[in-house]
C-alpha cells in the first residue's frame, strides 16, 4: 500500500478546488462546452449516452479497504449503487450529475482517490501487475516505479496537451499480467548480464483501429534513467506526433511511420541531453518512495495447513474454487485470491456498493486491508493466510464473487458498449452475459480450460478484442449490430494479434459462433491439456472457420 | 487581447511586421520566422528590440544561432489543445538558455496559464479579458509540483528528501491483526 503524504493530499485537494471552479464556469456559461471538454476529460469526466460518466484512477491497481468503502459510498450517494471496473485499473460510475461531480470528487479526494488524467490527451493511469509485491515470479515490486512515474507525469506542464492519449504499463514478472506490449510505453523489468535490474523499454503498442505490438527501443535502461528516458519519449511524441487526424495521432503511428530505429535514435538524442539533469533518479528519492509502500507484517505460517487440506478434501465446490481462483504467494502459508466479477448473466466487471462494502470488510479481516484491481476486471485479495481460505470462500460465495471461472471462457473482458458508450456501434454487455449463460456449466468451462474472450463494442477496442484468444468486435451494418470474430490473439509476454475468422455475424448468432468455436476446439485439441490458444497456433484459423461457417 | 507580464496587464510595445513589409527603425518588432532567418545579418544591427514568432511545427534548434540577440520569441497555440509549444518553450529556456521574453500566443486560456508559466513563458496574450484579470489567481492554484522544470519552483522529487517521516495514513490503518 502506498501511503499518501501531505504533498499528495494537498495536490489532490487543489485539483478538486480547481475542478469545482471549472464546473462553476461551465454552468454559468463562461466556458463553452468545447473549452470545458478537455478540462473535464482530464478529470475523468465523459459525457456518455445518458449521463456524465466519472472514471476514477486506481494507480497500479492497489486500493485500501477505506478507499473501496469510499467507492461504495460514491456509488450509493451519487450513482445507482454500482461501479464498473475497467481494463486499465480504473473504476467508472455511469450516472453522475454534473452539478454533483465536485462533491463526489471531494469525497474521493479525502480517501486519496481522484480522476486526474483518466481521460483526455494526456498520460493516463500508470498500470501494472495486480499481483505486484506478492507475485512469486517478480524481481521487484513494480509499483514503486509506477508510483515514481505517476508522480512525475501528474499535471506535467509539458505533456498535458499531447496529440492523443498516452498509456504506460509496467511489469516486473516473467509472466506479464499487465499487457505491456499493447501500451504506448511498455516497461519490463529484468536483470542484465551484470545482475543489475533495469527496464526493457517498448513503444508504440496499442489496439484501436490500427493495432500494433510494441517495439523494443531500449533493451536495458538503468533504473536511474527511468524518468528522463520516458520524458524524452513523450517529448519527441509531443512535438512530432500527428495532430492532423485523430485516428493517426497515437504514438504507434509515429513509431510506425518513422520506423522504430529512427524513432529510437530521436529519443536517444533527446535523452542524452537530459539524462544527467534533474530527472536522474537519486537512490534516496527512490528509497523514499519505496518506504511509503507498506507491507503487511505476515505471520510465519507453513504452506498447506491442515484446515485447508481438510476443506479441500471434503468440499468439491471449495476445491474447484481453490484450484481456479487462488494463486501462490511469495510468502509461505499465504495466497493470492482472485474475486470473479463475472457471474453468470451479469455485466463483466461490475460491483455493487453492497459488494464493495463486504469486500472491504473481508480485506480488513483476511488481507491486511488491501484489495487489488486487475486488467481482467476482477478484484484480488493479495495477502490471505491459507488457513483462512475456507472461511473467506464462504463469505465471497455469499456475495456472488466466488464463481470459479477465473481465466475461463466466462471470465470475459468487455467494454461498456452501446448500453452506455456514445462511441459504440454495438452492445458488448449483453453478448458477454449471453456467453456466460451458455457456459454456465462449470464442468464444460473447466474442460475448455484457459480461454480468454475479449469483447469491444467498436473499433476503439476498449475490450482489447485483438488480444483475446477469442476476440469479438461489434460493428454496424445497415443499422444493425454485427460482430466480427478473431481467434489466436494474446496479451502478455508473447503478445499477438488475433486473426479474422470470417464474415461478421448478426447479434442473434454471436453466442452460437462462440459455442461452435469451443466445440471445434474440443475436437481439434491433441490432448486435454493443450490450451485453446495452443491449438489455434498449431492448426491455424481454417479448421475453426470451416466449422463456424459450414452451416452459415 | 490583453498582454499579461509579471502578473499585470501591460501595453504591448512590440509591433508585428509581415514578411514583405519594411521593418520600422527604432520600434520593437516581431517578425515571422522566415523573415528573421533571411534578414538576420541586417536585423542583428538594429538599435531596437527584434522578436520572432516561431511556428509550432518547426524545430527550435534552428532558432538557436539567433538567440543571443533576439529580444522575444512568440510561440503559437493554434488551439489550446495543441501542446507542441510547451516542448519548444522548455527547450528554449532549459537547453538553449534563452533569457528574453517568451510569449504565448494563439488560444491562451485561464486553465493553461500555470502550465505555460511552468514551461518557461513569461508573457501571455490572453484570449479572454476575464482570464487576464484573474491571472495571478490562476498561477496560485497549485502549491505542489511533482516534476522539476526550469521554472524554479521546487519539485517534490527533491523537497521530500528534506522532510523526515511521512505522516500517518489517512483513514484506516492498514494492518488490522
Amino acid at each position: 500500500m502506498y501511503v499518501y503524504d501531505d504533498f499528495d493530499r494537498t495536490l489532490v485537494a487543489e485539483r478538486v478546488r480547481e475542478f469545482r471552479d471549472q464546473v462553476g464556469r461551465r454552468l454559468s456559461g463562461e466556458l463553452t462546452e468545447e473549452e470545458f471538454k478537455p478540462l473535464r476529460l482530464m478529470n475523468g469526466v465523459y459525457l456518455q449516452l445518458h449521463a456524465y460518466m466519472l472514471r476514477i484512477a486506481i494507480p497500479y491497481g492497489t486500493l485500501s479497504s477505506h478507499q473501496l468503502r469510499t467507492l461504495a459510498h460514491v456509488a450509493r450517494r451519487y450513482d445507482r449503487n454500482y461501479g464498473h471496473f475497467t481494463t486499465r485499473q480504473n473504476i467508472q460510475f455511469n450516472w453522475i450529475k454534473l452539478e454533483e461531480l465536485p462533491d463526489a470528487m471531494a469525497d474521493l479526494a479525502r480517501a486519496g482517490l481522484h480522476g486526474m488524467q483518466t481521460s483526455g490527451n494526456c498520460v493516463r493511469n500508470i498500470t501494472t501487475d495486480q499481483w505486484a509485491g506478492v507475485a512469486p515470479d517478480e524481481i521487484e515490486d513494480a509499483r514503486i516505479w509506477a508510483e515514481l512515474l505517476r508522480q512525475h507525469l501528474t499535471l506535467h506542464p509539458e505533456f498535458s496537451f499531447l496529440p492523443r492519449k498516452f498509456k504506460i504499463a509496467l511489469t516486473a514478472s516473467a509472466h506479464d499480467r499487465a499487457a505491456v506490449k499493447v501500451h504506448d510505453i511498455g516497461l519490463r523489468m529484468h536483470r542484465n548480464g551484470a545482475g543489475e535490474t533495469g527496464f526493457e523499454v517498448m513503444v508504440g503498442g496499442g489496439l484501436g483501429r490500427t493495432p500494433f505490438i510494441a517495439k523494443t527501443i531500449k533493451p536495458f535502461l538503468p533504473k536511474r534513467d527511468l524518468l528522463s528516458y520516458v520524458e524524452a519519449i513523450i517529448r519527441i511524441y509531443n512535438q512530432y506526433g500527428r495532430r492532423d487526424n485523430i485516428y493517426k495521432a497515437r504514438i504507434k503511428i509515429l513509431v510506425h511511420e518513422l520506423g522504430a530505429e529512427k524513432f529510437a535514435a530521436e529519443v536517444e538524442q533527446e535523452w542524452q541531453s537530459i539524462k544527467d539533469g534533474a530527472l536522474a533518479l537519486d537512490p534516496a528519492v527512490v528509497a523514499d518512495i519505496a518506504s511509503r509502500f507498506r507491507y503487511p507484517d505476515y505471520e510465519e505460517l507453513a504452506d498447506s495447513p491442515p484446515e485447508l487440506i481438510k476443506a479441500r478434501n471434503e468440499n468439491k465446490h471449495f476445491r474447484r474454487w481453490l484450484d481456479n481462483s487462488v494463486a501462490n504467494h511469495k510468502v509461505a502459508g499465504h495466497a493470492i485470491v482472485t474475486l470473479s466479477l463475472k457471474p453468470e448473466g451479469e455485466p463483466p466487471g461490475d460491483a455493487t456498493a453492497a459488494q464493495m462494502d463486504v469486500i472491504a470488510d473481508l480485506a480488513d479481516r483476511y488481507s491486511f486491508g488491501e484489495i487489488r484491481v486487475g486488467h481482467e476486471q476482477n478484484l484480488v485479495l493479495p495477502h490471505v493466510a491459507q488457513r483462512d481460505l475456507p472461511a473467506l470462500w464462504r463469505a465471497l460465495d455469499e456475495i456472488g464473487v466466488a464463481t470459479p471461472n477465473v481465466s475461463l471462457i466466462s471470465d470475459i473482458i468487455a467494454c461498456p458498449g452501446l448500453d452506455y458508450c456514445s462511441l459504440a456501434n454495438a452492445r458488448s454487455i449483453p453478448v458477454a452475459e449471453e456467453i456466460t449463460r451458455r457456459f454456465k456449466d462449470l464442468d464444460l468451462a473447466h474442460n475448455l480450460g484457459r480461454l480468454h474472450i475479449n469483447i469491444s463494442g467498436c473499433i476503439n477496442a476498449c475490450g482489447h478484442h485483438h488480444v483475446g484468444h477469442i476476440g469479438i468486435l461489434g460493428v454496424e451494418k445497415n443499422g444493425e449490430e454485427f460482430y466480427q470474430v478473431t481467434i489466436g490473439g494474446r496479451a502478455g509476454e508473447d503478445a499477438e494479434l488475433g486473426k479474422i475468422l470470417g464474415p461478421a455475424v448478426p447479434y442473434g448468432e454471436i453466442a452460437d459462433v462462440v459455442e461452435d468455436i469451443a466445440a471445434a476446439y474440443l475436437e481439434l485439441r491433441e490432448r486435454p491439456d493443450e490450451l485453446f490458444i495452443d491449438t489455434v497456433s498449431r492448426v491455424g484459423v481454417d479448421p475453426f472457420k470451416e466449422r463456424v461457417y459450414a452451416t452459415r | 487581447m490583453p498582454l499579461v507580464k509579471s502578473g499585470r496587464i501591460v501595453e504591448d510595445r512590440f509591433v508585428r511586421v509581415l514578411d514583405d513589409a519594411p521593418v520600422p527603425d527604432g520600434t520593437a518588432v516581431i517578425l515571422p520566422a522566415a523573415r528573421l532567418i533571411a534578414d538576420a545579418r541586417e536585423l542583428v544591427l538594429r538599435q531596437a528590440p527584434t522578436g520572432v514568432i516561431w511556428p509550432n511545427d518547426r524545430r527550435v534548434a534552428e532558432l538557436a544561432p539567433y538567440l543571443d540577440w533576439i529580444a522575444l520569441v512568440a510561440l503559437v497555440f493554434p488551439t489550446f489543445k495543441d501542446g507542441r509549444a510547451y516542448s519548444q518553450a522548455r527547450l528554449l529556456r532549459e537547453r538553449y538558455e534563452f533569457r528574453g521574453e517568451m510569449r504565448a500566443t494563439g488560444q491562451v486560456l485561464r486553465d493553461q496559464l500555470l502550465f505555460l508559466h511552468r514551461a518557461g513563458f513569461d508573457a501571455f496574450e490572453v484570449t479572454k479579458d476575464k482570464d487576464a484579470a484573474v491571472f495571478a489567481e490562476a498561477l496560485q492554484r497549485y502549491s505542489v509540483f511533482y516534476q522539476p522544470t526550469g521554472d524554479g519552483r521546487p519539485s517534490t522529487l527533491k523537497t521530500r528528501l528534506a522532510q523526515t517521516k511521512p505522516s500517518a495514513v489517512h483513514g484506516r490503518r492498514e494492518a488490522v491483526r
